[in-house]
């Protein structure tokens, strides 16, 4: 029980990342093809805030592996 | 600057010294419990058909006192490690080789569960500050790293005019990206005290990640995916932050300036508790991101044997490795991204937070 639980919520932790990464990554497309030569403060940008939101995900993957054993 | 990097080296020691902070160990060991009346049994000379694929790859994610080469004809083939233990009950210190209690031997009152060291009475607590699996493969690291930085040291001071050749030109466009990138914009005029850190981080981060990724016995180590060694680095992250951080940093964590009064109340606690959440997030990210590419490698490998049924079923086996070739490629293709990326991470976060901190002009 408490493992699929667990393993829910890691689902629920993946789809949350990838929501937000697919919205940097479109914004981030966007902003290249409107201004090509801004590439390479965007590419650092996008990797920062898709890092931020990693980390929460991977926070709650953690723990639903923590929890689910 | 040279101060930060003694930091950094007696850090090193910290992460070797701090196996007690590894929750890990104990998870591991929660998990296996439930497994060990049977498992311990059949660990020694006997095909182990009943052991589960979980058990496995939790065994290789954890760290252990014996560095584990091959099984050749059914009889484990084991890299001798050094173990160091403090008996809390007693006030003891045992120092031996791991071969001591290899094979189900026993050696002082202590005997190996699960390729850890436990004392036999398991009333006694103990501390363990062996050279386990992951301090060996951090030192054998950082000596392969020491050993091509001196190299590329020597040739810059031998001919300081020319243009690089050989491991320097592997080298220095990936300290000059790291340096124009990440650290110079970052901290546009306190890069100097805080390159020699930086650089650091991101090396043993990158050699760390790339040990783990070699399936075979010098590598094989899950160092980057152990909590304490990324707690360690997170943990140097925050000190330099809080140290070196200047009166605006306290000033906007304390007191944020064009905030009324009442709001700080709220704002304040929610700062102090980010002055936290940054270098956790530092620490769980490379943990997550490290453990998991582990695990995903090793279930993919599972799945051979989960569709051979441990041996029984030919075709089931064939199938499972015709599943498992294909992706363990593209996963290990993967991981090698991000081993760098991981590493380029952890450098950029930790120079934009120690950058938030000591930069004047923000």
């Amino acid at each position: 029980m408490a493992a699929a639980l667990a393993a829910i919520g890691a689902g629920l932790a993946a789809i949350g990342a990838g929501v937000g990464i697919g919205m940097i990554g479109s914004k981030a497309m966007e902003g290249i093809a409107r201004q090509p030569e801004a590439v390479g403060d965007i590419r650092a940008n996008l990797i920062l805030a898709a890092a931020l939101i990693e980390g929460a995900a991977l926070i709650g993957m953690i723990l639903s592996f923590l929890l689910g054993q | 600057m040279r101060r930060i990097f003694f930091l950094f080296i007696a850090a090193i020691f910290c992460i070797a010294f701090n196996n007690k902070l590894v929750a890990q160990a104990d998870t591991h060991h929660a998990i296996t419990e439930a497994h060990s009346t049977d498992s311990s049994v059949a660990e020694h000379n006997v095909p182990e058909h009943k052991e589960s694929p979980v058990d496995k790859i939790m065994h290789h994610i954890a760290d252990a006192n014996q560095f584990h080469v091959v099984t050749f004809n059914g009889q484990h083939i084991y890299f001798p490690l050094p173990c160091i233990i403090y008996n809390r009950t007693t006030g003891k210190l045992d120092a031996f080789m791991s071969t001591k209690l290899a094979h189900d031997k026993t050696y002082n009152g202590y005997h190996m569960h699960h390729d850890r060291v436990k004392p036999i009475n398991e009333e006694e607590k103990i501390f363990d500050f062996s050279i386990t699996k992951n301090v060996f493969s951090m030192l054998l690291g950082v000596s392969f790293l020491m050993i091509i930085l001196f190299v590329v040291k020597n040739a810059y001071t031998r001919n300081p005019n020319k243009a690089p050749k050989g491991i320097q030109a592997l080298i220095e466009p990936i300290i000059s990206y790291i340096d124009d990138d990440v650290i110079k914009p970052n901290l546009p005029h306190k890069h100097n005290q805080f390159r020699p850190y930086l650089l650091s981080v991101f090396f043993f981060i990158l050699v760390s990640n790339l040990l783990g990724l070699i399936p075979f016995f010098p590598g094989s180590a899950n160092v980057s995916g152990n909590i304490s060694f990324t707690l360690t680095l997170a943990a140097i992250t925050f000190i330099l932050t809080n140290v070196f951080g200047n009166k605006h940093y306290w000033g906007h964590i304390f007191a944020m300036p064009g905030v009324p009064k009442f709001v700080l109340l709220i704002l304040t606690p929610v700062e102090i508790l980010g002055m936290f959440t940054k270098p956790f997030s530092l620490m769980m990210r490379l943990f997550g991101n490290i453990t998991a590419g582990h695990i995903v490698v090793l279930s993919l490998v599972s799945l051979i044997f989960i569709l051979g049924d441990n041996g029984n079923s030919i075709p089931g086996a064939l199938v499972g490795t015709g599943f498992a070739i294909p992706f363990v490629l593209f996963m290990s293709a993967l991981e090698l991204l991000v081993a760098f990326l991981q590493a380029f991470i952890f450098t950029l976060l930790s120079a934009i937070f120690i950058g938030m901190a000591v930069e004047d002009n923000h």
